[in-house]
């Protein structure tokens, strides 16, 4: 049995946990922890992933589980739900401000949803570059060092950074 | 409050076994999924069905990851490495479900093997057992081939997977709503630079041009539905891809224009040994490529580091 206060507890711990690849994010704030229940006695952590190939995975279950075992929960079940698919939009403000404040350009509005049109013209996004704040930014490449991030140089102080994909 | 990440070298020394590579006890992509088989659909059809998918998904990566280290710049190079790594991770949700819907699919492993089901699947099959489109067997060739090749079959998958995010399966319908949006950037990626190598320098567009007849030699392959996919779109869980000819013509009709490159007219590949990928029979690149793909894993099947 799992009381209610616990069942808070084990909450705010599984909340704490961060993203092993930008450890600035917890996962509440990457959206991708979806739910923390109960379930027969057992403490059940609902996660989406980002991307079907994010090798991250297996280490956000694993810290999950070794966060919440040091916490005193020796019965925890990590579950994967994978609908709704995890969306860029999903990030908290929180989240957006951490990103910015770590050099990351948070991402804008996903696309809706419908068929995907075809874009052949360089992709259009109100990015500013977060170090220096200008807008001058070019687009370096859609693919960065991790699934979820594009690769952006800005004019004004021609510094590199990543910019978190809309998806 | 500990951090989880202090060191990069903290994984490698602690007790964690769960990173991410064969031989690691990582855990089952579907943990926690309800895959109960939806109704009127059959589990060998939609494990087949799903092992099509998920094959073209696998071997596939398995080609685009040879350019790692190799790509005409790094930004390329991360490029289709990302590319590789989506269609990896569909392919790894795609074989996990085939596993859950039938396990009799699953090559048996020795006993004590800690080998799951979906890796059993990826490295112990045999060639007949795969089930992909010749499309995706060939060598990479050259950037313009690589970029014509991902553009056919990104646009093919993107139009596959719209319509199978509507499946009565509601894993291969999250695997699919997923997917679409992964391959949204695979193909805008191959687009763009299809349009670019087109009115690029005069060798650029030599070279696109002579590596489009060769992408389309498999071309008519992708529209031929096998009667396993003819069951799985019959039962609700899958898609004819019949049905896909006329979006993916015109979106690749749509390329074609603003590049300013004719659709190439060229003699359809025929079967192999009267049969298709999808039967099982494949070109001769795909056993190199297995053989490459699958040696550690069947070196060590009780292998764990
Ligand atoms: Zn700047």
């Amino acid at each position: 049995m799992v009381t209610t206060t616990a069942l808070a507890d084990a909450r705010s711990v599984a909340a704490q946990v961060t993203d092993p690849e930008m450890p600035m994010l917890t996962l509440e704030d990457l959206g991708v922890l979806r739910d923390v229940a109960e379930d027969d006695g057992r403490v059940v952590v609902t996660i989406t992933p980002t991307y079907s190939g994010c090798p991250a995975m297996a280490t956000m279950r694993d810290d999950l589980q070794h966060r919440l075992l040091d916490a005193g929960y020796d019965d925890v079940q990590v579950r994967v739900s994978l609908s709704p698919a995890w969306s860029s939009d999903w990030i908290t403000d929180r989240g957006r401000r951490a990103l910015a404040e770590h050099g990351i350009s948070p991402p804008g509005a996903a696309p809706a949803g419908g068929p995907v049109v075809l874009d052949l013209l360089p992709t259009r996004r109100a990015v500013r570059c977060p170090r220096c704040g200008a807008d001058g930014v070019r687009l370096v490449s859609e693919f960065g060092a991790t699934a979820c991030k594009a690769v952006y140089t800005c004019g004004a102080c021609l510094e590199t950074f990543d910019h978190v994909k809309e998806i | 409050m500990t951090d989880d990440h202090d060191s990069v070298y903290d994984g490698l020394l602690g007790e964690d076994d769960s990173h991410w590579a064969f031989g690691t006890s990582f855990e089952d992509p579907l943990a926690g999924v309800d895959t109960t088989i939806p109704d009127g659909a059959d589990p060998a059809t939609l494990a087949t069905y799903c092992l099509m998918l998920g094959d073209d998904a696998l071997v596939y990566s398995h080609r685009l990851s040879q350019w790692a280290s190799n790509a005409p710049d790094l930004e390329d190079d991360i490029a289709l490495a990302n590319t590789a790594l989506d269609l990896l991770g569909q392919a790894r949700l795609l074989l996990a479900r085939a596993a859950a819907a039938d396990p009799s699919a699953v090559p048996a492993m020795p006993e004590g093997s800690p080998v799951p089901a979906e890796d059993s699947l990826a490295f112990f099959r045999d060639e007949p057992a795969f089930r992909n489109l010749r499309f995706v067997e060939p060598e990479n060739g050259d950037f313009a081939v690589t970029i014509a090749r991902l553009l056919v079959f990104s646009t093919y998958r993107l139009a596959l997977l719209e319509r199978l995010a509507s499946s009565s399966d509601p894993v291969l319908s999250a695997i699919a709503a997923k997917g679409v949006k992964e391959v949204a950037y695979h193909r805008t990626y191959a687009g763009r630079w299809f349009v670019t190598l087109a009115q690029g320098t005069p060798e650029s567009r030599r070279r696109l041009e002579a590596a489009l007849p060769l992408v389309w030699r498999h071309h008519d392959e992708l529209f031929a539905t096998h009667p396993v996919e003819a069951d799985a779109a019959a039962q609700g869980v899958g898609v004819d891809p019949a049905g896909l000819a006329g979006e993916v013509g015109a979106v690749l009709d749509q390329v074609l224009a603003t590049a300013g490159v004719e659709r190439p007219e060229v003699p359809s590949a025929g079967p192999v040994a009267g049969g298709r990928g999808r039967d099982g029979r494949h070109t001769e690149h795909l056993s190199r490529l297995l053989a490459e793909m699958q040696s550690v894993a069947r070196a060590h099947p009780r292998g764990q580091w």
